[in-house]
């Protein structure tokens, strides 16, 4: 245990975000729109600043009591760490984005970078909990931030029903969790992960087992895992697209870390009660992703569907309750994260003659001849999102499969393997529509210049090397990364 | 040579001249195609020349620890060299095949085979069970593309099942690949290759080999997708499809299937006889009624990879080493009569075989090339085939008198079949006047043609060049089937030493007497 100034210091990330939240809201309140642009910089540049705070913990491997702040709240260890630094970078490219997309229609105002901030920061709350009430405040504030984002668009109707939507369901979501959590405690005496675990070693209760599905379900909801994924392709086709490019990724990791922090730690000791509900959930999601995407003629809904899909994947690492499964689960993150990153971007600079966004699929028919690099970048998202080799999205699958298959669950991973040629079927249906089909001629010719420009196509040129299969070479490094965080979820202190 | 990374160059230098391939104008795409699968041919002919038969097992290894949970590991046996030696061997003429043909986005589509070059290298070098899996998956991409862009009418449905079939057949053989390296604690292909798996699970991690390899040998029923592929892709395309990816198929049951679960081959050879015997004969008969030249040599090629499949399981040194030669042979002799079709449809744009006949007449050079790979893929004594398909069916007449039977059939209905192509083509009365009016081979064609017509008289005159470099390495596998090898029923009946000795004696005695 640590004191409370310790405890201070342990949170440095999370002060400095709340500061820096806090004063860019007076910036905006005084100097309004116009200074979007500054805001936006001094954001990501507090992100960085985060990141610089975070990278220590995780390169250390960092773990142990000495990590644990306010009396078990709160725990700053590799793990949060890793889950920390891609929210951040998913934070940072979805601001990057963001003020050409919003200035085409006046509206990038100055409360988005603000809100990007605070929604970090629930994030950042969220995955380093270790203890149902600090967990629900990172989710709320997670998630409030969120609604308005989606809905940012205030004048565009679909981005309006897109928070709405979001809203209604999320709150429903945070309910079923704060019921199961309201269980846990009734039955097991404490909300601390560590003290749940202990408490239902041995013999579970009925109650604290619904209490664990109740939270598990409300988890599988904010992940939009199968059956809870309803809201998943609305809110992302409606939501403005630097915003679902920040949904697609960082909550996403910050859900899914967190999920795992409760499914191993304060579930952990009860394995055999959450795991067949997980086998289904990651299968569902596997399936119905890859047969909801087929249909799909929105490159953004097509992308929320392949994210319920990846979700499937994500979760066959932690069905397999291991050590090696949880770090499986952050390297496809990780991958997960630049895929997602890669293919929104791409999205995001697809414009017609009078610079309107194109999101039909059919509009991108014959990309390849009139947009060249763009069209390879997107199909490498779409083979690497597919789990082709040599693209970097077959690690992701890869390092979860072996996971799941060394910890006996070989029919799991044969089923679930055998379900991802159906998604191979949508990804490929995209790769030909830029390639095989004549060009629509909707997509205006010619890259755009500007700073705008140059910003989105740095941010696509890193994702891209990233997916590409020079990102085996980062292997070695990035599973020693997830190695170390993984450790610090099994420490038991 | 010690110590020289010649595999990683033969890697490297068509991927390079991918790269560059994106960037230029098409003629020098061409140019830079052509240089670089010949500076490949070049070197694959520096590794045959060095490569000491005789010597170690794995030659040429190369390692480095690049990656977290696989290794970059390259090194070939005499079996991996014959058939990088195929490919490397095939890709310039690959090049000069599209040299004219293809006019549109021809950086794309050199860098798209040149790419292929460097998987097809990457599948046979790879030492490492992932590292292989990573080249064998990979080469869906350059083939999706090269068949959705470049195709013919119908090139979007055949990419989709190329793609789509390839993909499903792979994806259990990673899990069961898993499942071999957790086992057996190491992903090197050599140490896998002799180690034990317990005989229960053997059966399992087989068929999810077998899944992948079926389908791209490909096997009867899952053998769908190749003519598709085959008549829909342009004819480099064919070329490489039939010459190379084929025979990836029988590289892994000779490299995984065969050694790794040996138990398992035994008692599942009867599923890869049943289903090749089934192709034998039905493909052929297919081939029979076509009336697209490509159909039916992709029908062809579904028959002659059944041969191969069967000799391949025929448990000794004659079947072995003729799966080899088949498919070497069909990687020179198919490829070669792709080209051939390739040379009259860039005349004419159809593959019909009714709109030609008489070429015999206007086209002599061209019908000369033509009957000589005809006759190759056939069988006939002094060609590569005769001597691929005479090994395989000795061989598989040792473990099965039924299956062979059966095999041979094949080899007369492909007598019929490719006769007929023949006659229907080249012989006869001039009755379209187009067709007539063709002129003969040029320059380019006699390029692309001779070296294919002189490998195959070589591989059918001499084979022991090539299968010199491999005697070592099926000796070994031979070697390690043994215990697992089951009975075969075509013995002959040994005659009864005691008889014979006295039937002698009474002879002697006979003759003695007459003195």
């Amino acid at each position: 245990m640590t004191d409370f100034s310790q405890s201070l210091a342990l949170i440095a990330a999370e002060e400095l975000l709340t500061v820096v939240g806090l004063v860019l809201l007076l910036c905006a309140a005084w100097m309004g729109d116009k200074a979007s642009r500054l805001i936006s910089i001094v954001a990501v540049a507090a992100l960085v600043a985060c990141a610089f705070i975070a990278a220590p913990a995780l390169c250390g491997g960092l773990m142990g009591p000495e990590r644990v702040a306010f009396s078990g709240q709160y725990t700053a260890d590799a793990f949060s760490a890793f889950a920390k630094l891609l929210i951040y970078a998913s934070g940072i490219a979805s601001l990057i984005v963001a003020p050409r997309f919003f200035g085409r229609v006046g509206a990038m105002r100055a409360e988005y970078p603000i809100l990007v901030l605070f929604a970090v920061l629930g994030m950042n709350m969220m995955v380093s909990a270790t203890d149902f009430l600090s967990l629900y405040i990172g989710l709320e504030l997670n998630s409030l931030a969120a609604y308005v984002l989606a809905s940012f668009l205030r004048t565009d109707e679909r981005s309006a029903e897109a928070g709405l939507k979001y809203f209604v369901l999320g709150a429903l979501a945070s309910g079923i969790i704060l019921f199961g959590m309201s269980l846990t405690y009734g039955f097991t005496g404490s909300t601390n992960f560590a003290a749940v675990a202990l408490a239902m070693d041995g013999t579970l209760a009925t109650g604290a087992l619904v209490g664990l599905i109740f939270v598990l379900a409300g988890l599988a909801f904010k992940i939009s895992a199968v059956p809870f994924h309803m809201w998943t392709p609305d809110v992302y086709e409606g939501a403005p697209t630097p915003v679902t490019t920040f949904f697609a990724t960082a909550p996403k990791v910050a859900a899914l870390a967190l999920t795992m922090r409760v499914a191993l730690g304060a579930f952990g000791t009860q394995v055999d009660a959450w795991q067949q509900i997980v086998i289904f959930v990651s299968l569902a999601s596997i399936v119905v992703g890859a047969l909801g995407a087929i249909g799909q003629s929105n490159i953004k809904r097509l992308l929320a569907y392949s994210s319920i899909n990846n979700v499937g994947f994500l979760l066959i690492g932690l069905a397999a309750a291991t050590q090696e499964g949880a770090s499986a689960m952050l390297v496809y993150l990780a991958i997960y994260v630049a895929m997602s990153v890669a293919g929104f971007v791409v999205v995001l600079m697809l414009r017609d003659a009078e610079g309107r966004p194109v999101e039909a699929i059919a509009d991108m028919a014959g990309l390849s001849r009139t947009r060249p690099a763009l069209a390879w970048a997107l199909a490498a998202v779409m083979f690497s999102l597919a789990g082709i080799p040599p693209l970097f999205g077959f690690w992701g699958k890869f390092v979860v499969f072996q996971a799941a298959v060394n910890a006996d669950l070989v029919a799991l991973a044969a089923i679930g393997i055998a379900a991802s040629v159906i998604g191979a079927f949508y990804y490929l249906k995209v790769v030909k529509i830029v390639f095989f089909d004549e060009p629509a001629n909707v997509v205006a010719e010619g890259s755009e210049s500007g700073v705008d420009a140059l910003a989105h196509k740095v941010v696509l040129l890193i994702a891209s090397l990233f997916i590409s299969p020079l990102g085996y070479l980062l292997t070695p490094w990035l599973g020693d990364l997830a190695d170390k965080a993984a450790a610090a979820l099994y420490f038991v202190g | 040579m010690d110590g020289f990374p010649i595999l990683s160059l033969m890697l490297l230098v068509p991927l390079v001249g991918a790269a560059i391939c994106f960037f230029v104008p098409a003629q020098t795409a061409r140019m830079v195609a052509l240089v670089a699968t010949l500076v490949d041919l070049a070197l694959g002919v520096v590794l045959w020349a060095s490569f000491d038969i005789g010597g170690a097992q794995w030659q040429f290894v190369e390692r480095a620890e690049l990656f977290a949970g696989f290794s970059y590991a390259l090194g070939i046996d005499g079996i991996a060299l014959m058939l990088i030696m195929l490919s490397v061997f095939l890709m310039p003429i690959c090049i000069g095949a599209s040299w004219n043909s293809v006019t549109k986005r021809v950086g794309e589509y050199m860098a798209a085979f040149l790419m292929m070059e460097t998987l097809m290298i990457g599948v046979f070098a790879a030492q490492d069970l992932f590292l292989f899996y990573i080249f064998f998956e990979a080469g869906l991409i350059p083939m999706y593309l090269i068949i959705g862009i470049w195709g013919g009418d119908n090139r979007i449905y055949a990419s989709y099942k190329f793609f789509l079939y390839t993909l499903i057949g792979s994806v259990l053989m990673l899990i069961a690949m898993f499942w071999m390296v957790r086992e057996a604690g190491t992903t090197d292909i050599p140490t896998l290759m002799a180690t034990d798996f317990p005989a229960g699970a053997q059966n399992w991690l087989w068929l999810a080999f077998f899944a992948s390899f079926a389908v791209k040998m490909p096997m009867w029923p899952v053998h769908t997708w190749l003519p598709d592929a085959h008549v829909q892709a342009p004819t480099a395309g064919s070329v490489i499809l039939a010459g190379v990816l084929l025979k990836m198929g029988g590289y892994g049951f000779i490299r995984f299937s065969l050694p790794m679960f040996p138990e398992a081959s035994a008692n599942l050879a009867w599923v890869v006889f049943t289903m090749s015997m089934i192709a034998v004969v039905y493909t052929s008969l297919v081939a029979l009624v076509q009336h697209d030249m490509k159909k039916l040599i992709a029908y062809s090629s579904v028959a002659h990879m059944a041969i191969v499949c069967m000799a391949l399981f025929s448990f000794n040194v004659q079947g072995l080493e003729g799966s080899m030669i088949v498919m070497l042979s069909h990687g020179l002799v198919s490829g070669a009569l792709f080209l051939a079709v390739g040379v009259i449809y860039d005349r004419l744009h159809t593959r019909e075989i009714d709109r030609y006949g008489g070429l015999a007449i206007n086209m002599p050079k061209y019908s000369l090339f033509f009957l000589l790979f005809t006759m190759a893929s056939i069988g006939l004594p002094g060609t590569s085939g005769f001597v691929g398909e005479f090994l395989s069916l000795a061989g598989v007449y040792q473990i099965s008198s039924w299956v062979a039977l059966i095999g041979t059939t094949g080899i007369i209905l492909g007598a019929a079949y490719m006769l007929y192509l023949y006659r229907r083509v080249a012989f006869g009365d001039q009755k379209n006047a187009d067709a007539a009016a063709m002129p003969d081979l040029d320059k380019r064609e006699w390029a692309m043609m001779l070296p294919l017509a002189a490998a195959v008289l070589w591989m059918g005159v001499y084979p022991e060049s090539f299968l010199a470099p491999m005697r070592a390495d099926i000796e070994w596998l031979d070697q390690r089937l043994a215990a697992a090898a089951p009975a075969g029923d075509a013995h002959l009946s040994e005659p009864n030493p005691e008889a014979v000795a006295e039937h002698h004696g009474e002879e002697a005695a006979a003759e003695g007497g007459s003195y």
